[in-house]
């Protein structure tokens, strides 16, 4: 479990998290969006102990990361940016990690087995593609068998096998009864691995709630098609009820503002006959857009304008 | 899924985890030869070709010549190795990202320091202790064709025999410490040699009242003093005096690194 309180880390005059808090829970995957530049490695960075934050607190198994006696039982992480020298070989790297922990050299050769860098686990990590480094940097997160995941982007570089691999390794993890907190940029991939979501923009809290919440969430603002012969009339009604009508032809509106449900209920009492009524169905990428909208930090517009 | 659980996380499992990345970095090792190699042959090269133009040397320099300097004489190439190795051991962490790993494991931070110094000063002083050796014998065997050879016995060689390694061994935890403090390999060396080499030259520019009641306490002259049988300069700290100033500098420097070490993002 992950509990962060108030958190808030001020790089000089930029305001990197933003009186975040939110609570990660056991048992399952809880994805962590937000556009570049939100404050997500930031976050992990703070939860991890790496940077002191400027108030508040990131507690890890209800302690701060630096009281944590043995760390790398509770918490496994994978950072974005590499932390790993490029000189030394997987093999060393991993032994040298387990070292701190007197954790023996089987279970270093059960992790390497695991992401499956046997092959090149004696060659000098300088020399790895990013995706085999992104299999060691979860192999060295594994390493302590820990409770809790903490991964930023683990994706990122892996082959569509690899992202498959990850995934059911998520899964069987939080089945497991364990914690995973796992950050994308990418919401197709949130959307298949996580069911928990926590949404960040501009180091601020946008949503905490389940993956089908925000969906759901998201879908009542989405646009109704409508398709009726009697299009004209129904317009009318329905704009004085409030909604924005857009005519598409072909008898097809498309309908903002209204929910099917009210959209069907006016049509009938004015025996109007509808031939298609079709609720709109957000995607988590459309959520994601919907709420992270005001709050990305770097607009193509703005870079476009600079250019 | 198993995994040997430590209840915690121990000075010696850090220590044990420090030697791991030492001896697993081709860098390292080539750096320690390179100051082995310094230590153990610089000064048996310097004795010979001495040795070889005996005849073309000034008077005075035949009758002082000492062979105990250029028995240790090593240190003067051996120290740029050891010393530019110290930065990298940690400088090369941050360069790298591998201190996030580091500290993740080890999120108290400051035993990583220590590991490392340990670690770093047990291997200098071994070799450099060994090449130390190596140098006197092959340097006393080379000027017996002069008769002017010593034995450990005599006064003050035993004393610049260990005397140097221990001096290599604390430069290299000095130059480790200005790594942490520096964070990066360029800014790390530079600023071990501008402390070691650059400051004497600004001494010698002052008046030499000044600069003689200065300059053995510059790191480089306090430092060596240990290493040293015969000094050129009359201003000079007795040996132990002088290393002890030197230790000063390093456990000041070793200081100021874990207090930044804690307080800084990492």
């Amino acid at each position: 479990m992950i509990e962060v309180h108030s958190l808030t880390k001020r790089y000089g005059a930029k305001l990197a998290v933003d009186d975040l808090s939110f609570v990660v829970q056991p048992g399952t995957i809880t994805g962590f969006l937000g556009p570049n530049g939100a404050g997500k490695s930031t976050t992990m960075r703070l939860i991890l102990g790496l940077d002191a934050p400027t108030s508040g607190t990131a507690l890890v198994h209800g302690k701060a990361y630096r009281d944590l006696r043995a760390p790398l039982h509770d918490v496994g992480a994978m950072l974005e940016a590499r932390a790993i020298h490029a000189g030394r070989s997987a093999y060393d790297h991993l032994a040298a990690m387990a070292a701190t922990h007197g954790i023996g050299r089987r279970r270093v050769e059960e992790v390497i087995d695991l992401v499956g860098l046997r092959d090149v686990a004696r060659k000098r990590v300088g020399t790895f593609s990013l995706g085999m480094g992104q299999r060691l940097g979860i192999a060295a997160a594994l390493l302590g068998d820990p409770q809790t995941l903490v991964l930023d982007e683990p994706s990122n570089g892996l082959d569509p096998e690899g992202i498959l691999w990850i995934r059911t390794l998520l899964k069987n993890f939080a089945a497991d009864g364990r914690t995973v907190f796992l950050s994308s940029h990418l919401m197709s991939e949130i959307a298949l691995t996580a069911e928990q979501l926590v949404v960040v923009g501009r180091g601020r809290l946008i949503a905490d709630a389940s993956v089908a919440e925000v969906v759901a969430r998201a879908s009542e603002n989405a646009a109704v098609r409508v398709v009726t012969p009697d299009a004209d009339v129904l317009a009318v009604i329905l704009t004085r009820e409030g909604a924005t009508v857009i005519r598409d032809g072909d008898g097809a509106v498309e309908v903002h503002g209204l929910p099917s449900p009210r959209i069907g209920e006016l049509a009938a009492r004015e025996q109007i006959v509808l031939h298609e009524l079709t609720p709109g169905q957000a995607t988590l990428e459309d959520a994601f857009m919907a709420l992270t909208g005001t709050a990305v930090e770097y607009h193509a517009a703005e870079s476009a304008v600079v250019a | 899924m198993s995994a040997a659980a430590a209840v915690r996380v121990t000075p010696a499992a850090v220590l044990r985890s420090e030697w791991i990345k030492l001896r697993s970095l081709r860098s390292t090792r080539w750096s320690l030869l390179a100051a082995t190699v310094s230590m153990a042959g610089l000064g048996a090269l310097v004795a010979a070709v001495q040795m070889n133009r005996w005849t073309h040397l000034e008077a005075h320099d035949r009758l002082t010549y000492n062979s105990l300097d250029p028995a240790v004489g090593g240190w003067h190439l051996a120290m740029l190795a050891v010393g530019v190795l110290g930065v990298m051991i940690i400088s090369g962490e941050y360069t790298t990202g591998m201190i996030r790993s580091s500290f993740m494991a080890v999120p108290r931070r400051t035993p990583v320091l220590f590991a490392k110094l340990g670690v770093y000063a047990a291997v200098t002083f071994g070799l450099m202790l060994v090449a130390s050796v190596v140098s006197f014998l092959a340097v006393q065997a080379i000027v017996s064709q002069r008769g002017l050879q010593h034995g450990l016995g005599d006064p003050g060689a035993l004393r610049v025999v260990v005397g140097t390694a221990l001096f290599l061994t604390v430069l290299g935890a000095f130059s480790l410490a200005l790594g942490a403090i520096v964070r990066n390999t360029a800014g790390g060396i530079a600023l071990f040699v501008g402390l070691l080499f650059v400051l004497p030259g600004i001494t010698a520019i002052l008046p030499a009242t000044t600069g003689d009641a200065i300059d053995p306490y510059l790191p480089l002259s306090a430092g060596s003093a240990v290493a040293t049988v015969v000094f050129e300069s009359p201003h000079h700290l007795s040996p132990w005096g002088g290393f002890a100033v030197f230790c000063g500098y390093t456990v000041l420097a070793i200081i100021v690194a874990a207090v930044l070490l804690v307080r800084r993002d990492a």
